[in-house]
């Protein structure tokens, strides 16, 4: 039972990180790699919030969330945008944008480790047990996943049912086709990378609650969240947050039964099976 | 063989003898610059084989290569060097099959995902064999191998590298990848087995970095998890070949030997910037010379020759 829980609190801020990923690369195209990086840089602001301003994390979102969508948005379009451009082909523009998010993620880690420095950092904040079934939970998890789901209720509304939302999708399913009605692609692609990378570095700065951080933890969160956006179907905003909570529910289930240092390897069992038996992930559709 | 070919083996030979003379020169700091140099010119021209023509990029080689030195820090005291040598080799070829048939079959992405976690999935691994068998978190390699040794066999094994790239060039399996690279879906309509020719080719590297593991395993005297799986050398191999230019065989080598220079100059200054340097060094590359010094050189070069 306890694994149980422990694993839907965990998948559910996992949701949330691989919602951010999933609309970077399902929408914009861009496989960004510096996904984790700025999910650490949003758990950074809020400790430095709360140990600076005494404002709660929950609060900080009101600041994080957009300072981290003008950000995102800043480096589409001047680092991104100029690839796509440049691009012959969507191979190459992966190649492309794969080594320089990297570039962009390890100036992420270098600029942290110079403010910050390069030990583990965390801090209490709602650190009360809370009762779930009899058991103990830490009141911060549990406003955590909280604050995932509505998130994701908002994401799922608004992508859903509203136009703006719609033209979004309809770039997913085909950006040249998107252009031909209408959609301003550069302009939707650059709403989807801001909007995702806010909405990651949101999930950070809830994460950071119960989480230990230091500067280059970055990397290990982008794997989680590439894996769960893969295992889950790309373009299936549905698929990856029932795989967040399969990787949640897998990784607690490994860190409690057999050894705590075996989490990403958890993960990675996942994804071979996924890769082996159904490379277009829990939800995606065959592609011809 | 052609006039150029005789003639481009003529000048490796001797850049190679040239080379091979270092170790007599008696200089402890050069030495030691020319086995990481040594090191990184095996481990980036094997990446090339494979990332070059295919356009896939692997973040395997730190597990490879640790794989490489835990092999000859668990065996040295059982096994003559040599067997441990090859176990390392059958070990890697064996593990880079494995990844190649789990990921290389579909797209590129799952490809670079798949090995960017490797190192750290492996180390993870070894971490809690040795906790569960209780053993100490550390191996020592104590050899009478020196320094010089070392440098010599990492020449020897660069030299096959060079010798198998241009061998792999100009064979069928070549022709086969830099079709693929320039477009899979034309390469599988004209009847090339893609998957297989990017298995085989990946073999090939993995094998390497992970023969290249075990022979700097003695270097180092101790081997620790967290020093053999190295995440930042796998990213180091990326770097340094990209901006040498992954599409030529002699690519890789002339971006080892600046970055190499340059980069024990900054890892001694600015010990604690070398990750914002090597991001920078990413960003440059992607947006500046996108097809390394060997492009620059044979735009120059064309220019050179279109003006007479």
């Amino acid at each position: 039972m306890e694994i149980i829980i422990g694993g839907i609190l965990l998948g559910g801020t996992y949701a949330l990180i691989a919602m951010g990923l999933q609309l970077q690369y399902g929408v914009a195209r861009i496989m960004n790699l510096a996904n984790g990086e700025i999910l650490v840089a949003g758990s950074f602001a809020a400790l430095w919030l709360f140990a600076g301003a005494q404002l709660s994390p929950v609060l900080s979102l009101v600041i994080v969330v957009p300072i981290a969508f003008v950000g995102n948005w800043l480096i589409y379009q001047y680092f991104l945008l100029p690839l796509v451009k440049r691009s012959k082909n969507q191979g190459q523009l992966e190649v492309d944008s794969i080594l320089s998010t990297f570039g962009i993620s390890f100036i992420f880690v270098g600029v942290m480790h110079a403010i910050f420095g390069g030990e583990y950092f965390n801090y209490e904040y709602l650190e009360i047990p809370f009762q779930v079934f009899e058991e103990p939970f830490a009141l911060n998890r549990i406003v955590a996943f909280l604050g995932a789901a509505v998130a994701a209720a908002c994401l799922y509304f608004w992508l859903n049912q509203t136009r703006s939302g719609l033209k979004l999708r309809a770039v997913s399913v085909n950006p040249d086709a998107a252009n031909l009605v209408a959609i301003n692609v550069n302009r939707a692609s650059a709403m989807a990378f801001a909007l995702g990378g806010a909405v990651t570095a949101g999930g950070g700065a809830l994460i950071s609650m119960f989480v230990t951080f230091d500067a280059s933890i970055g990397v290990l969160f982008t794997m989680k969240a590439l894996i769960i956006v893969i295992l889950g179907g790309v373009k299936e905003i549905r698929g990856s947050i029932v795989a967040a909570f399969v990787l949640g529910l897998a990784e607690t289930a490994v860190a409690s039964l057999i050894d705590p240092g075996l989490t990403l390897a958890s993960a990675f069992l996942l994804f071979i099976l996924i890769l082996l038996f159904r490379p277009q992930g829990l939800f995606g559709r065959q592609t011809s | 063989m052609t006039g150029a070919e005789v003639r481009n083996f003529a000048i490796a030979i001797v850049l190679f003898a040239l080379a091979a003379l270092i170790p007599l020169a008696g200089s402890g700091y050069w030495l030691s610059i020319g086995v990481s140099i040594a090191t990184f010119m095996v481990l980036s021209t094997s990446w090339a084989l494979f990332s070059g023509p295919t356009h896939y990029i692997s973040l395997a080689t730190g597990a490879f290569y640790g794989i490489g030195m835990y092999v000859v820090g668990l065996g040295i005291e059982i096994l003559p060097y040599p067997v441990l040598l090859l176990i390392a080799a059958v070990l890697g070829a064996v593990l880079a099959a494995l990844v190649g048939l789990a990921t290389l079959r579909l797209s590129g992405v799952y490809f670079v995902i798949f090995t960017l976690g490797l190192a750290e999935l492996i180390r993870q691994l070894v971490n809690w064999g040795q906790t569960t068998q209780g053993s100490s978190s550390g191996l020592y390699v104590l050899t009478d191998i020196s320094e010089p040794m070392i440098y010599w066999q990492l020449l020897g094994l660069g030299a096959i590298v060079y010798l198998l790239g241009w061998w792999i060039n100009r064979s069928r399996l070549g022709f086969a990848l830099r079709i693929i690279g320039n477009d899979e879906v034309v390469a599988v309509h004209s009847g090339i087995n893609t998957a297989s020719a990017k298995i085989i080719l990946f073999v090939v590297s993995g094998t390497v970095a992970t023969v290249t593991g075990a022979l700097l395993a003695p270097r180092l005297s101790y081997i620790e998890s967290s020093i053999a799986f190295s995440p930042m050398l796998s990213f180091l191999v990326v770097i340094m070949a990209l901006l040498g230019g992954a599409h030529r065989l002699w690519g890789p080598i002339i971006g080892v030997v600046p970055f190499m220079l340059v980069w024990d100059l900054v890892t001694a200054k600015f010990p604690n910037q070398t990750t914002l340097v090597l991001g920078i060094c990413f960003l440059l590359i992607v947006y500046a010379i996108p097809h390394g010094l060997a492009g620059l050189v044979e735009k120059y070069r064309a220019r050179a020759r279109g003006a007479f």
